[in-house]
């Protein structure tokens, strides 16, 4: 675990992996550091926000260094989301291309294999999803595009994800869910946070 | 019927502000809010608010607004000229703004974003808990427009200031800002951290809530691979392949994949968001 500062408004924990960012997050999250108004996961990092009328980051470092976690215990995230999905995306025959799989397996790969959010990011409510298998690991588009509507569904690196709400962006697309997956009224109002677990089915 | 502040010019930006939104940063939510906190914090105190009311930011002055009825505001920040009909109004004070009077906010001769606190608050609907307009993800009040009708809360037991608050006024050649290194000092030259803290940086226009684009020396990497995502904090100074550093400010995105060679201290972000395009900005360490 490597400390990094940022001045006196954060602390970068640097850990192994995404597991043990959740992990940690979640140690902290049930017993928050005096000081501590956010906390940022991320692949390999997890920030903590501080108010520094409240503490400071010395403190804030001795409270992450006595937090006792194991982040075994949390591969068991209780929440299974299923996502119905049309595979009509319009990169779905460019992934097969890059993939050098058929349009079905494309399907097949994706929806047989159990996903993770393993954080947010992008945009509010756009969870990142990991552990599909390493056959989908694509590039993303070299053009972005400037219009993606809410509910499409694509890959881009080893990721998937779904935009929650119409945006702009550079992921290859391969279909699109009728699911919520955002709404500002809803509590929570992201379907897909950290840590929920998430299985694509085949939509008719 | 409460009362209501009517927009009749926004100026070239105007947005409702108040202390943003903690807490959901881990479902992509950034913090948001005023870009210089501290100012929207004593117009609110000058008005009587608590100090986390919802206020208008004006960037860069030419809003005007009228009130319904009789109301108290305070406008702290950018020094602009203030004028109620065609009497003058000081900054950093409680003014009194009669029924049906109008409020003008000049140009400012320094800074770019004033605070408009009125008595009361602005009672916009929240979205997330906050009444702040992220310019970055859209969440909260849209951007203000002339016809703009802004809902006010009773106006608090608390009565408004008499004095007036002396503050120097933002500098109009140059900012000095104290940073600390890091986080990713080392994915940069040795020479880098020196650049960054003798180099003569400016403003660009390129600049917003969510950021200020910064043009001046290089600041050479030495790890060319990316850096996987991590979270960002307000102040921080990434360095994307221009090689010239971005400083964020309120509406930065929750993550992001260039390494920040260096953090402005939180008691300067406030001096930074208020650094127009054009001005120099010198970073010391502090």
């Amino acid at each position: 675990m490597r400390l990094l500062r940022c001045a006196d408004s954060g602390l970068l924990v640097e850990v192994d992996d995404v597991a043990e960012v959740r992990a940690l997050h979640q140690a902290l999250t049930d017993e928050r550091p005096h000081g501590v108004i956010d906390f940022v996961p991320a692949p390999r990092t997890l920030l903590l926000l501080l108010d520094p009328r409240l503490t400071d980051v010395t403190e804030v470092e001795r409270a992450v260094l006595s937090a006792r976690f194991r982040s075994e215990e949390h591969g068991s995230a209780p929440e299974v989301v299923h996502v119905p999905v049309v595979y009509d995306g319009a990169d779905l025959a460019a992934v097969a291309r890059l993939t050098g799989l058929t349009e079905n397996e494309v399907v097949a790969a994706h929806t047989s294999s159990e996903w993770t959010v393993g954080f947010d990011g992008f945009a509010p409510g756009f969870g990142y999803l990991s552990g599909g298998p390493e056959a989908l690991t694509v590039p993303r588009r070299s053009e972005p595009r400037t219009r993606i509507p809410a509910g499409a569904v694509g890959l881009a690196g080893e990721y998937s994800g779904i935009y929650p709400r119409d945006s702009a962006g550079g992921w290859q697309l391969i279909g699109h869910t009728e699911m919520e997956i955002w709404h500002t009224d809803h509590n929570p109002p992201a379907l897909l946070r950290p840590g929920v677990r998430v299985r694509f089915q085949e939509a008719a | 019927m409460n009362n209501e502040l009517e927009v009749l010019e926004p100026g070239p930006l105007a947005t409702v502000q108040d202390l943003g939104r903690p807490g959901l940063a881990d479902i992509g939510v950034g913090m948001s809010g005023g870009a210089d906190r501290g100012s929207l914090r004593l117009a609110n105190q000058l008005v009587g608010n608590e100090e986390g009311a919802a206020a208008v930011e004006v960037t860069f002055g030419g809003f005007t607004a009228r009130a319904d009825e009789d109301l108290v505001v305070a406008i702290t920040g950018a020094p602009c000229p203030i004028t109620v009909d065609t009497r003058g109004g000081a900054l950093n004070s409680a003014i009194r703004v009669p029924a049906g009077s109008v409020l003008r906010l000049g140009s400012p001769k320094s800074g770019m974003r004033s605070y408009v606190a009125v008595a009361g608050g602005i009672e916009v609907e929240p979205v997330l808990g906050s009444r702040s307009t992220d310019l970055l993800t859209g969440l909260g009040p849209p951007l203000l427009r002339a016809g703009t009708r802004l809902p006010l809360g009773a106006a608090p037991a608390t009565q408004p200031s008499t004095g007036s608050v002396s503050i120097p006024p933002p500098p109009s050649d140059e900012v000095t800002l104290r940073v600390l290194p890091g986080p990713r000092l080392d994915w940069f030259e040795e020479s880098a951290l020196e650049t960054l803290l003798t180099g003569d940086y400016r403003v660009t226009s390129e600049s917003n809530r969510i950021g200020i684009r910064l043009d001046g020396p290089a600041l050479a990497r030495v790890r060319e691979e990316s850096l996987p995502n991590e979270g960002i904090v307000t102040g921080a100074l990434h360095v994307p392949p221009s090689s010239r550093p971005t400083l964020f400010l309120a509406d930065h995105p929750v993550i992001g994949g260039y390494p920040a060679i260096a953090v402005v201290v939180s008691a300067d972000v406030d001096k930074a968001a208020q650094a127009r395009p054009g001005l120099r900005l010198r970073f010391v360490a502090d």
